[in-house]
C-alpha cells in the first residue's frame, strides 16, 4: 500500500466528513437549542434538493438554487414550528418526535406524489465540473467546493452565535428559557428563528448533496440515519462536536474502505457504540442534556 | 399500506360474495357457468425502497399483459385479475405476502420479484406450495438443483448469459479489469459470471471492492480503483446503487481512464442522471424499446404499452414484467385452465414471441432462453430525442449454448 494512496484516502475521508457534518448541522442545532429531536430532518433534507431542483429548472442557474432553496425551505421549517411544533411545547419530549416522524412521512410522500418516485437529473453547474490535480491523486472540483461551503456556513455559524447580540440572546435561551422570559426576551420568536436556521441548513445540505447523489424521494433516509451518527458521537446539540465528529467519521469510513470497503456502514456505528460505551454523552455533549 | 390493502381486498370479496349469491338465487344456471372463477396471478414486488422505479415498470407491464390477454376473451371465458404486493425488496415481507396470496386469495400462480434474494424467498413458499412460480430477477441460484423445483420457471435473464454476453463486447486478451460490487447475492453472482469470463478471454482481473447495498456515496473507494490501474471497471450492483456509483465514478474523472461495464445497463437509472454520466457505459440488457426496428413483436408491445401509459416507453425489468406474466398465460390457454400439472406441461413446451424475438423455457432448468442484448449509452449529442438513449451494440440470439450446461446446474438432463 503506497503513501499516497494512503494520503488521498485520508483527503477523501475529510472531503466526506465535511459532507456528513453538512448533513448533521441543522439536526444538531435545533436539538441543542430546542431540545426537539427533528425526525424530518432527512425528508427535509429531500425537500430542500428538490426544491433546488426545481428552482434551477425554473431559473436555469444552480447559484440562485443552492441561495433561494434554503431560504425558501427555511421558511417552510418556520411555518411547521409555528403551527406544528409550538403546541407541543412543555409536553412529553415523544410528542415533537412522533409529530416529526409523521411529517418525515407526509414530505416523501408529498414529494413522490408531486416529483414521481423515479430519481431526477441535477448536473453541478459548469464551471465545478470536471477534477484537479492535488499532487496525490485526481478530485472532483465540486467536492472541494462543497467542504469551502461547508466551511464558510461553519465560520459565519460561529461569528452569529459566538459574537452577535443575536447569538448570545440564543446561547442564553438555550439554557433558560424562563429567565429570558422575564428579562422581556421574545423566546417563542427565537426558536421560530433557530428552527427556521436548523431546517435552511438541511435544506441547504440537501442542495449541495443534488449533484453528488441522484435526487430520489428516499435520498434522505439514510441521511438521517448519518446525522444521527455524527450528532451523537459529537455529543446531542454540540456544533463543536458535529464538526468533530463529522470529520471523524468520514476518515473513519474513508479508512475501512482501503481494507474492507464492505464493512464501511458498519464502522460507522460501530464507531457510535464505542463512543457511548466510553462516554455517554458524546465528545462535547454536557452531561444530563437530551436525557 | 399493506394492512388498507388487505382491509379493503377483504371488503371487496365479501361484497363480490353477496353479488355472487344473489347471481345464484335469480339468475338461471347458464349465466352462473359463464361467469366463472377468475385466473388469479400473485405480483410481489418492491414498489417502495430503492428499486421503486423498476417495480413501478413491471407491475406497468404486467397489468398490460393481463389487459391484452383479457380483451381476447380471458383464459377459456375466465377473466384474469394480477393481484400486486409491495414485498419492501424484504425476503420476510416478500414470503409472508407470497403466503398471504396463495392460503388468502388463492392465487393460481406468482410472477414477480425484483431481488435475488426476494425471489429466492418466494420461490421456498411457492415450492413448498406447489405453486407455479416464474420469477423475473436476474439469478444464477435458481436455476441450480439446491433452489430449483418444477413449479420454478425463471423468465429473466440470468447472470452467467448477462456477464457473458456483456464481456464478450468488452474484455480483450489481456485487459486488466477490476470490480466495484454491491455486497449481496445479486453482485456476487455477476461477479462470479465476469471472472469466469474474465477466464475464458484471457483477461486479469485486478481487483474487486464490495460496497454494502445502498450506498450513497463511492468517493472513498475510488482512489483504490484507480490504483489499482485497470482498463475496465465493472461495476456490479443495481437500481440508484447504479447510478450513484457511476455518476461519482464519472465526477472523480475514472472514464478517461478506463471503460467502465455493468452488468445490466437500467434505463431507469439513465434517465435519472445526465446523459453525460452514462455516456459510453456499456452494459447487457433483456430488453430495449428500438427493438422494434428489426422485431415485430417488440413493436406491438411498444404500442399497446404507449396506447395504455400515455405514450410512455417500456423498460427492460419493466419488460420481464410483460413477459414473465405473457408467457404464463399463454401456458394457461394452451392448458385450457389453471389445472398446475397441465400448466406446467404447457410451460416447458411453449415458445413464444411476446416483446424481443422467440423464446421457450430449456427443459432442465425452466431458464427462459432468449436473446440478450449488449448497449452502449449515447453521449447527448447522440441523441436524437429524449427517448434515444442506448445504441445497441450486439443483439446474441438466444441459444441453450449460453447457458450452463444441467450437469453442471446438478440437474439431469432430460
Amino acid at each position: 500500500m503506497d503513501f499516497e494512496l494512503i494520503v488521498m484516502q485520508l483527503f477523501s475521508g475529510l472531503a466526506l466528513g465535511a459532507i456528513l457534518v453538512m448533513v448533521a448541522l441543522g439536526l444538531t442545532i435545533v436539538f441543542g437549542m430546542l431540545g426537539i429531536v427533528n425526525f424530518a430532518h432527512g425528508a427535509l433534507f429531500m425537500v430542500g434538493a428538490y426544491a433546488g431542483l426545481w428552482i434551477a429548472s425554473l431559473t436555469g442557474s444552480f447559484w440562485w438554487a443552492l441561495l433561494v432553496a434554503p431560504i425558501a425551505i427555511g421558511i417552510l421549517g418556520m411555518g411547521i414550528e409555528r403551527f406544528l411544533v409550538r403546541p407541543l411545547y412543555g409536553r412529553s419530549p415523544d410528542d415533537p418526535l412522533l409529530l416529526t416522524f409523521g411529517l418525515g412521512y407526509v414530505l416523501v410522500e408529498s414529494v413522490r406524489i408531486t416529483f414521481g418516485t423515479d430519481g431526477i437529473p441535477f448536473s453541478a453547474p459548469e464551471a465545478l465540473q470536471g477534477v484537479v490535480d492535488l499532487g496525490i491523486g485526481y478530485f472532483p472540483v465540486y467536492r472541494l467546493f462543497v467542504m469551502a461551503v461547508v466551511a464558510l456556513v461553519l465560520l459565519l455559524l460561529w461569528l452569529a452565535l459566538e459574537k452577535t447580540r443575536f447569538g448570545l440572546i440564543v446561547r442564553a435561551g438555550a439554557r433558560d428559557p424562563l429567565i429570558m422570559k422575564v428579562l422581556g426576551v421574545d423566546v417563542g420568536r427565537l426558536w421560530l428563528l433557530v428552527f427556521g436556521l436548523g431546517v435552511g441548513l438541511t435544506a441547504l445540505g440537501g442542495v449541495l448533496a443534488a449533484p453528488m447523489r441522484s435526487v430520489s424521494p428516499e435520498m434522505g433516509t439514510l441521511v438521517l440515519a448519518e446525522a444521527f451518527v455524527v450528532t451523537v458521537i459529537g455529543g446531542m446539540g454540540s456544533l463543536l462536536g458535529a464538526v468533530v465528529a463529522g470529520l471523524l467519521v468520514g476518515v473513519a469510513i474513508s479508512m475501512t474502505a482501503l481494507f474492507a470497503p464492505e464493512m464501511a456502514t458498519i464502522v460507522m456505528f460501530s464507531l457510535m457504540a464505542l463512543i457511548l460505551l466510553a462516554r455517554p454523552q458524546g465528545l462535547f455533549g454536557r452531561p444530563g442534556l437530551g436525557a | 399500506m399493506n394492512s388498507d390493502q388487505k382491509r379493503f381486498g377483504v371488503s371487496r370479496r365479501a361484497v363480490l360474495a353477496g353479488i355472487g349469491a344473489g347471481t345464484v338465487l335469480l339468475a338461471k344456471p347458464a349465466i352462473v357457468r359463464a361467469q366463472a372463477e377468475p385466473v388469479r396471478i400473485g405480483f410481489p414486488t418492491p414498489l417502495t425502497g430503492p428499486f421503486g422505479a423498476e417495480a413501478k415498470d413491471q407491475v406497468k407491464s404486467a397489468e398490460l399483459a393481463v389487459k391484452l390477454m383479457n380483451d381476447k376473451g380471458g383464459i377459456a371465458g375466465r377473466k384474469i385479475e394480477l393481484l400486486v404486493r409491495d414485498d419492501k425488496l424484504n425476503a420476510g415481507e416478500a414470503a409472508t405476502r407470497t403466503l398471504e396470496l396463495i392460503e388468502k386469495d388463492k392465487v393460481h400462480a406468482v410472477v414477480g420479484a425484483l431481488s435475488s434474494a426476494v425471489q429466492l424467498a418466494v420461490n421456498e413458499v411457492t415450492r413448498a406450495r406447489g405453486v407455479i412460480y416464474v420469477s423475473i430477477s436476474q439469478s444464477d441460484t435458481i436455476n441450480e438443483v439446491k433452489d430449483f423445483s418444477r413449479f420454478t420457471f425463471h423468465e429473466a435473464l440470468n447472470p452467467h448469459m448477462t456477464t457473458a454476453a456483456v464481456a464478450r463486447e468488452t474484455f480483450k486478451k489481456g485487459s486488466r479489469v477490476a470490480f466495484l460490487v454491491a455486497d449481496y447475492a445479486y453482485g456476487h453472482e455477476m461477479l462470479r459470471g465476469f471472472k469466469r469470463a474474465a477466464a475464458e478471454i484471457g483477461a486479469e482481473v485486478v481487483g474487486e471492492i464490495l460496497h454494502p447495498f445502498g450506498t450513497p456515496d463511492y468517493s472513498t473507494l475510488m482512489p483504490r480503483i484507480r490504483a489499482m490501474k485497470p482498463d475496465i471497471l465493472a461495476i456490479c450492483n443495481f437500481g440508484r446503487d447504479q447510478a450513484n456509483a457511476i455518476k461519482q465514478a464519472n465526477d472523480f474523472g475514472m472514464k478517461k481512464q478506463m471503460q467502465i461495464v455493468v452488468p445490466v445497463l437500467l434505463h431507469n437509472q439513465r434517465i435519472a442522471v445526465a446523459p453525460e454520466v452514462f455516456e459510453g457505459v456499456i452494459g447487457g440488457a433483456n430488453y430495449y424499446w428500438e427493438l422494434e426496428k428489426t422485431i415485430p413483436s417488440a413493436k406491438a408491445f411498444n404500442d399497446a404499452f404507449k396506447a395504455a401509459y400515455d405514450g410512455a416507453l417500456p423498460t427492460d425489468y419493466g419488460a420481464y414484467g410483460f413477459t414473465g406474466v405473457s408467457a404464463l398465460l399463454l401456458a394457461m390457454q394452451k392448458a385450457g385452465g389453471t389445472d398446475t400439472d397441465k400448466v406446467i406441461d404447457a410451460l416447458q413446451s411453449l415458445k413464444y414471441d411476446v416483446a424481443k424475438g422467440p423464446q421457450h423455457f430449456r427443459a432442465c432448468d425452466h431458464q427462459s432462453v432468449q436473446s440478450v442484448l449488449v448497449l452502449r449509452s449515447k453521449a447527448k449529442a447522440e441523441m436524437q430525442g429524449p427517448a434515444d438513449l442506448f445504441q445497441i451494440v450486439a443483439n446474441v440470439p438466444g441459444s441453450e449454448e449460453m447457458l450452463r450446461s444441467c450437469a453442471e446446474l446438478g440437474l439431469p438432463p432430460t
